[in-house]
Formats: structure tokens, sequence, C-alpha cells
């Protein structure tokens, strides 16, 4: 059983002056996912996450957050949501306490004192708390970012480019921090990117968009594993095994050879029947990988 | 509501920019009372020169309200500019430092938000402008003491000490309805703005452009001028005669009013529609 939708796009377009930044946008996000909204720059992520937290009027269509239209009902679905939109900004003459007090108290959170400590000490910030913001790091700022998004409690984070400019193991950090928010606190985190790594690792379910459209919808590991997948061949003749399949009932799996491999697009169930094809014509096929990569799926949906 | 005010005062005096008004302020008003304290006979014997053969002039003439009054004419035009340096960085301050989507990312109305920002920046008007008063006159008490006023402008005015400061005090409060005027004009380009040189700048070209055009372009713009706020930016001296003019006081007041609530209502219609991109 599903459990509840958090978030739905339902037909979305935000059309500016002369571009269409969304097109006709659909899909949804279920409580306790670690959503990956992953797209190339420019596919449209940040308009429609702008559009999630009622920054930008869609043109046409809704967007139903937590169970309410966010147009109209923007206050009140707000405070179940928190967000970190691009950048880590906030007021660099001010101290890191200072600024979550003044997030803290626009968003009416009781207890801020206790709670601005509680979230400090999970993004390890605690001793640097009365430091002013203009004296942080890039990634103690992302950190300070998710601080403030958990400031009131949400039920939903949503984390737009949550790992930009953070060096290799501030990523594995930021990682880290959300699977446990989203583990420990069972906070629903969506999150938009296009490290295409970090929503392989985290993510339970994605979209990825190109254009403003919908590329595809679903599980990340059922998308990678899905029925049609990529493999690759190494054969002893990479060259006679192509122009083998190329007249073949197999023609049409031919994806090209990279790398010194053969690489297919074939059925799952289908991979056996052709091992014994190119093994009856006197192929020597020395392995078979599956290329399972996020980034491979990715090109091949955006392409 | 007051306590998004108290976050947006505290925002506001938390910025070093701030205390540029303040500072510049007391500098003028430093400047200007020392130059009458070391040249004053000869400054004033300049302003009264033409005067000196009808009239026998005696007394302490370079006083604390012949010194607020000098720093108030002075200040007309240097006081928008400095309002502009914050009520034109409220929203656009917030929009180039990237801070405005971390605010509307709460569960807060557009309209509150800009309710309270537009609210500080009034005070902070009104702070600024009381400063100005309140330093003038102290400065000026403490070194000269008070006096008689003379104000001579188409009619000369002589002023006697004890009928002075209440002109001051409506004075203040006349400068705080029109310089709230250009505050809200400075809001209004702030929210038009990513960058805060554009409201700062876009103030004070219109004051001075229209100030230049009504003074220059009366043939081109003659029926317009009594209906454009600049004009009556000065009108606080119309309490330092003799004679009150009502008529005129009031109409300053209606037209003031009047463009205060345009700017507002078009601000608050323009931002709540407006996408947040920055």
């Amino acid at each position: 059983m599903k459990n509840e939708i958090f978030l739905e796009f339902d037909h979305v377009s935000k059309q500016y002056k002369d571009f269409l930044a969304v097109d006709d946008l659909s899909f949804k996000v279920y409580e306790g996912d670690i959503f990956g909204f992953l797209g190339p720059n420019g596919a449209g992520k940040s308009t429609s996450i702008r559009m999630t937290l009622s920054l930008i009027k869609p043109t046409t269509g809704n967007i139903t957050l937590l169970g309410k239209n966010i147009v109209n009902e923007r206050e009140e679905t707000l405070s179940q949501v928190g967000a970190l939109i691009e950048k880590p900004d906030f007021y660099p003459y001010l101290t890191a306490q200072k600024n979550l007090e003044i997030l803290g108290k626009i968003s009416g959170v009781a207890n801020l004192s206790s709670k601005i400590d509680e979230v400090l000490e999970l993004v390890g910030l605690t001793t640097r708390r009365g430091s002013k913001v203009k004296t942080y790091s890039q990634g103690m700022k992302q950190r300070l970012g998710i601080a403030q998004t958990l400031l009131h409690d949400p039920k939903l984070i949503i984390l737009d480019e949550p790992a930009n400019g953070l060096d290799p193991q501030g990523q594995v950090d930021m990682r880290e921090l959300i699977v446990r928010i989203n583990k420990e606190r069972g906070i629903t985190v969506i999150i938009s990117s296009h490290i295409l790594n970090e929503v392989e690792q985290i993510c339970d379910r994605m979209v990825i968009i190109n254009k403003g459209q919908s590329m595809v919808e679903g599980n990340v590991s059922e998308l990678l594993t899905e029925s049609r997948m990529k493999v690759s061949y190494v054969t002893d003749d990479n060259n006679r095994t192509l122009e083998l399949l190329a007249n073949s009932k197999y023609k049409d799996n031919i994806n090209g050879i990279e790398k010194e491999k053969l690489s297919l697009l074939i059925e799952h169930e289908n991979i056996p029947e052709m091992n014994n094809f190119l093994s009856n014509e006197g192929v020597k096929v020395y392995s078979i990988e599956p290329i399972r990569s996020l980034e491979e799926y990715f090109i091949s949906m955006t392409k | 509501m007051i306590k998004l005010i108290q976050i947006e005062l505290y925002k506001i005096f938390r910025k070093p920019r701030t205390y540029i008004g303040f500072g510049a302020i007391a500098f003028i008003v430093v400047v200007v009372n020392l130059g009458f304290l070391f040249e004053g006979e000869q400054l004033l014997g300049f302003l009264i020169d033409s005067l000196k053969d009808k009239f026998l002039l005696s007394g302490n003439l370079i006083n604390a309200y012949t010194m607020s009054f000098v720093i108030l004419n002075s200040l007309w035009i240097h006081l928008p500019i400095l309002i502009s340096i914050t009520a034109g960085d409220m929203i656009s301050g917030e929009a180039n430092n990237g801070t405005f989507r971390l605010l509307l990312t709460r569960p807060i109305s557009r309209s509150k938000l800009l309710a309270a920002k537009l609210i500080s920046a009034w005070i902070y008007t009104v702070l600024l402008l009381l400063f100005m008063i309140a330093f003038s006159l102290a400065l000026g008490y403490l070194i000269f003491g008070v006096g008689d006023l003379i104000v001579i402008k188409s009619t000369i005015s002589i002023l006697a000490a004890d009928d002075t400061l209440w002109r001051f005090g409506y004075a203040t409060l006349y400068g705080i309805l029109s310089m709230t005027t250009v505050t809200s004009l400075s809001f209004l380009l702030s929210s038009l703005s990513e960058n805060s040189i554009g409201p700062i700048v876009g103030t004070f070209a219109i004051i001075v452009g229209l100030t230049i055009v009504s003074t220059l372009g009366y043939a081109l713009i003659g029926p317009a001028i009594p209906y454009l706020f600049t004009t009556y930016l000065p009108s606080w001296d119309l309490f330092f005669t003799m004679e009150l003019n009502t008529a005129k006081l009031t109409h300053a007041i209606y037209v003031n009013l009047a463009y205060t609530i345009a700017f507002i209502t078009f601000t608050f219609y323009y931002f709540k529609n407006k996408d947040i991109l920055s």
C-alpha cells in the first residue's frame, strides 16, 4: 500500500514571456520518500521547486502540497515544510544563532532556544553558533541551511542542490545527514539535483525531467533494473559479434561499441537466449556486465 | 506583526550602512554649528545685509533656532538620499543577498512581511528626522543658547524665541509626513529592483529631476506642479511665517498622503504577484 501523497504536480506549466520553463509536468512524492528530482541544468528543476514553495506561481495546473493547494493555503502548508533553495544564503552580518532565531520567530517555533540547540547539534555547528555567517565555509553554510529547514519540525523538507559547492567529503557528510534526517526523524525529503550519484545513492524514488517535461518517474532501483537494461559484452571478436547481431533478430538491441565493449539494450529475460545464439555461432563471451548507473540511464532518457 | 517589525528593526540596526544617515546628519550639524561659531558674524552679515538700512537688528541672532532652521533648509535634499540608503535596501537588499527566498519559504504571508518592512522603514525615517531636529536644537542650544528667529523669504518674519519651538514641532511632524512619502517611493523602487543601488539612485533622480523640471519647466508642466509631491518637500517652512498658510499646508498634506498611498498600493500589488527568482 502506498503512503500518503505529500506532493503532487498535476499538469503544471510555467510560461515566462518567451520561454516555457515547465511543460505539463506531473509527478507524485509519497510520505517517507527520499525523492530525487533529477534533470540537467536548465531542465526546470528550480522553477518547479520554487512553484512548490509558492515563490513562483504556475501558469497552469495544480500543485498539492501535504493535501493542500499551495497557492490558496500557502501559510498553513509552509508551516509543515522546510526548504533550502539553491545557495544557503543568510544574513552575513549576523551569527548563526541570530539567523536561526529570526527564522524560528517568523515560523512561530515554540521553545526556540532548545530547538536551535537541537538542530545545531544535529548538523555539527554547536561550537560555531556565535560566529557571524560571513566567516563560515560553504560546507558550514550548507549545514546551517539544513538546520534552518528543521527548526519548525517539518513533515517535508525540500533541498535544492544540497551538495553544491561541497568537497567530496562534504558531499558524503551531506548525504549521510539527509539519510539520518529521513530515517531517524521520519521526514520526507525531496532533493533536486543534477548530481546523479547523489540521487542513486540515497533516493528511493525519482523523477527525471528535461526541457520542463517529465521523462520518467518511479522507484530508483526498479528504474535501474527495468526489463530493458543496458549491458556491455566483451567477446573474443566484438566486430564479428556486432556483425552477427546486426544480421539477426537482435539487430534492434545494438547500442554500439563503447571503450572496446559491445553495448546492448536488451530485455533481462532475453539475455540467456542471446548468449546461446552467440555461443552457437562460435563467439566466446568473456563477460556480460550490466550497466546500471543512473548516469547511463539519465543520458539515455534525456538525449 | 509586532514580532516581525522587531525583527526588521533589528536587521536594520545591525547593518553598518544604517548609521551612515545618522553619521552624515551629525557631521553636517556639527560643521554648520562650528561654521557659525567661528564665522557667524560674517555669515549673518551676508544674509541680513539688505535689511540693515530698514531694520535695527540686535540681540542673539545666531542661536539654536537659527542653526536648526539653516540645517533643516539644507537637509531637505540630503535627507531623501540618506533615507533611501536604508528604505531602498529593504526589499532589493534581501533579493540581492538571496535571503528573500529564505523568508518567503516560511509560513508568513507576503503582505505581512512587506507591511513589517515598510513600517520599519518608516520608523527609521522618523528616527532619522527626530535625530536631526533634536541634535541640531541641542547642539545649537549648548553653543549659542536660544533667541529670536529671523526668517527671510518673500516676506520677513521675526519670530520671538518663545514663539518658535512649537513651530519646530509642527515642522518636524510635517517633515515626517513628506519624508514618509519619500520612504514609500524608495520602498516601491526597492520592490522593483534586485540590487540596492537602483532604488537609491532612482529615488534621488526622481526627486532632483522633478524639482528641476518644476523649477525650469514651468511652461511645460506648470499645471502639474501643484500636484507633484516634490513641490512640497520643503513645505515644512510654512510653519515659520507669522501667519500660517493653512490652505497651502492642507494641500501639501493631501498631496503627500495621496502619493504615499499610491506608492504603497502599487508596491503591495506588484510584490504580491511577483515571481521570486532571486
